[in-house]
């Protein structure tokens, strides 16, 4: 029978939303497998979060020492050979934490390792077939996984449908399993991002403007876009890493979690971390001059043309209304 | 501080619309534009500064084949002082794993205190750092957007979520890969380019990297790619579809049903 084991990050006593998109994700790979939730942290919070896993898994391992309580890449990784099979697989969240323990991981159990997985298409025999995106989300792919030696595989968020309940297991205390938990790098503290001039989680409509702005005084050509339409300027991640806008105008996972009731996506190509930081189902306008881009897939209305053209005359015709 | 930086040459997004080839089991590669996979020249750039302030030099590798060589070129123009070409007819097919196992036997032939990466590259997968972090039992740190370096260690701040940064101190030597918003990659022009044109540049196969070719490329691949597919075309978004006028027409009625007026 199929071993799988999903990792569950938790920030202040609640467990990652991954958590209850993992069952969705394992049932895919076999919907006869044995799925395993591992939390690893210390004190009340990781009782707490092990306790609510239960609801959804049959099994869940907690992993308790002071060392784990910041989840640190390295310890986590060390804990995690320890007790995990290696030849199971191993579902992990591809986020930021993810990123950091996912493929380090993969070599110290010798596994195959798979990133960013958007779905399944279930094993045949011990290869099992998944599929992912490269290239911003431009091209998709069908992969293969030789999963018989083990596989470590990040699944990206809000890729699979959360289960709610449906289970009533029990916790496995495995701390004492966890080993030598020494590491050569040591987490210092949190730095928190800073609060800039507007708040874009405010705005019930924003004029939001990628890469294809193309240039920084262009950005003037948005802004009155958004002032006739009573909307906020954001933007994608490019603008801020190139200083045109500050960090706090920035929509995604590495940025700000919006969710207003329409969103205007100008020159956004539409990589799922950006997606990721648009919450609450708003009416998505994209507008881009690339037909093949793949924002067109999840927007609600598409309109393929050149920002720089289409803003001001869209902002005219507002204007005359 | 010696320091060797992993880059890639990688179809570039922004100058492609990507095609599938007659067979679909790859892309049409024969128009497609290349260059130097972003996140590696912040990486370069961030390699730059550190050297300018303690000294020491800059060694950036790639595993590709010829063309690659380009690549090298671009980074050494910017700044790196060394590049090298890892190439060979059974490194194609490898999987991340194999990548880093190539890259792992370069690292060990030098003496590098710092390792940078991008910190993903046209695949998305973000793997390559960590997977040879972990061959090298190096401590490894993705996402990194900031670096300060101290005796035999580093401050290394990590983007997570949020914006939020989370500081770690790593000892040395190691592997970080590099997030973009760390720096402002500096520009290469073509004098630059010049420069460097006739500077000669290592290729190493695997036999003079001692890998066991059975081990990297297709054959010692658990991974595998076995087809491209573009997703049809609307299948998500409503088209508007028209003149200019028509189409703003027709979203200035959405908009105001949904709220945006
Ligand atoms: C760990 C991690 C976290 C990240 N976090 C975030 C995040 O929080 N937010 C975020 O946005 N990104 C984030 N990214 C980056 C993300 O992967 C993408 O690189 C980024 O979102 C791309 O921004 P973009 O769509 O503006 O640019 P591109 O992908 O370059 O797209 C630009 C688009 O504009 C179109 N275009 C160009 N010119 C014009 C024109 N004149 N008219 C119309 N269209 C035009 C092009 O066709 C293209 O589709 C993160 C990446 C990583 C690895």
């Amino acid at each position: 029978m199929t071993q799988i084991f999903a990792y569950v990050p938790f920030k202040n006593g609640v467990a990652g939303d991954v958590a209850f998109e993992f069952p969705g994700a394992a049932k895919k790979i076999d919907a006869g497998a044995s799925v395993t939730a591992v939390v690893s942290g210390s004190g009340a919070d990781l009782e707490k979060v092990a306790n609510e896993l239960t609801k959804v898994y049959a099994e869940v391992i907690k992993i308790d020492n002071t060392a784990l309580a910041y989840p640190n890449a390295e310890i986590v990784r060390k804990a995690l050979t320890n007790i995990i099979p290696a030849d199971a697989i191993v579902l992990v969240p591809h986020d930021t934490f993810g990123m950091d323990l996912a493929p380090g991981l993969s070599i110290k159990l010798d596994s195959a390792y798979v990133a960013d997985v958007v779905d399944f298409e279930g094993m045949d025999g011990t290869t099992l077939k998944l599929i992912r995106q490269e290239l911003g989300g431009a091209v998709s792919t069908h992969v293969t996984c030789n999963a018989a030696a083990g596989a470590v595989i990040t699944i990206r968020p809000g890729a699979f449908a959360p289960v709610d309940g449906g289970a009533s297991g029990a916790v496995v205390d495995k701390s004492g399993d966890a080993g030598d938990l020494s590491a050569k790098r040591t987490f210092l503290e949190v730095v928190e991002a800073e609060v800039g001039d507007v708040d874009i989680t405010k705005s019930d409509v924003l004029v939001s403007i990628g890469r294809g702005i193309e240039d920084e005084d262009n950005i003037e050509v948005a802004q009155e876009l958004a002032d006739a339409m009573g909307a906020v300027v954001s933007c994608s991640r490019p603008i801020v890493d190139a200083k045109w806008l500050e960090k706090s105008r920035q929509v995604g996972t590495s940025g700000q979690t919006v969710k207003p009731k329409v969103y205007m996506a100008m020159g956004i190509s539409g990589s799922f971390q950006h997606m990721g930081g648009i919450k609450g189902n708003p009416f998505i306008v994209a507008v881009n001059k690339n037909p093949k881009a793949p924002i067109f897939q999840v927007a609600d209305v598409g309109i393929v043309e050149d920002i720089l053209d289409f803003m001001p005359e869209l902002q005219e015709a507002i204007e005359e209304l | 501080m010696e320091i060797l930086v992993c880059v890639k040459r990688v179809p570039d997004t922004a100058e492609n619309e990507f095609e599938l080839n007659s067979e679909g089991n790859d892309l049409d590669r024969d128009d497609l534009v290349y260059s130097v996979n972003e996140w590696d020249n912040y990486a370069v750039e961030e390699a730059i500064q550190i050297v300018d302030n303690l000294g020491g030099s800059i060694t950036v590798v790639t595993v590709g084949d010829d063309e690659a060589e380009e690549v090298l070129r671009r980074e050494m123009a910017m700044g790196a002082n060394n590049g090298v070409l890892l190439s060979d007819d059974a490194f194609d097919g490898s999987d991340g794993r194999g990548i880093a196992a190539i890259l792992k036997a370069e690292v060990e032939k030098g003496k590098y205190d710092l390792i940078l990466t991008g910190a993903q590259a046209d695949e998305g997968a973000g793997q390559v750092g960590g997977m040879l972090a972990a061959m090298l039992d190096y401590p490894y740190a993705s996402l990194v957007n900031k670096i300060e370096p101290a005796d035999g260690k580093i401050k290394v701040g990590r983007e997570i979520e949020g914006g939020n940064q989370e500081m770690n101190e790593i000892e040395l030597p190691c592997v970080l890969s590099i997030q973009t918003g760390i720096n402002e990659p500096r520009y290469v022009g073509i004098r630059g380019i010049r420069k460097v044109a006739s500077v000669e540049i290592p290729v190493k196969g695997a036999g003079d990297l001692g890998v066991d070719a059975g081990s990297v490329g297709e054959a010692g691949a658990k991974i595998k790619r076995v087809d491209y597919f573009v997703p049809d075309l609307g299948d998500g978004a409503e088209m508007l579809e028209g003149s200019t006028d028509e189409i703003i027409e027709k979203l200035i009625e959405k908009l105001k049903a949904k709220g945006g007026l």
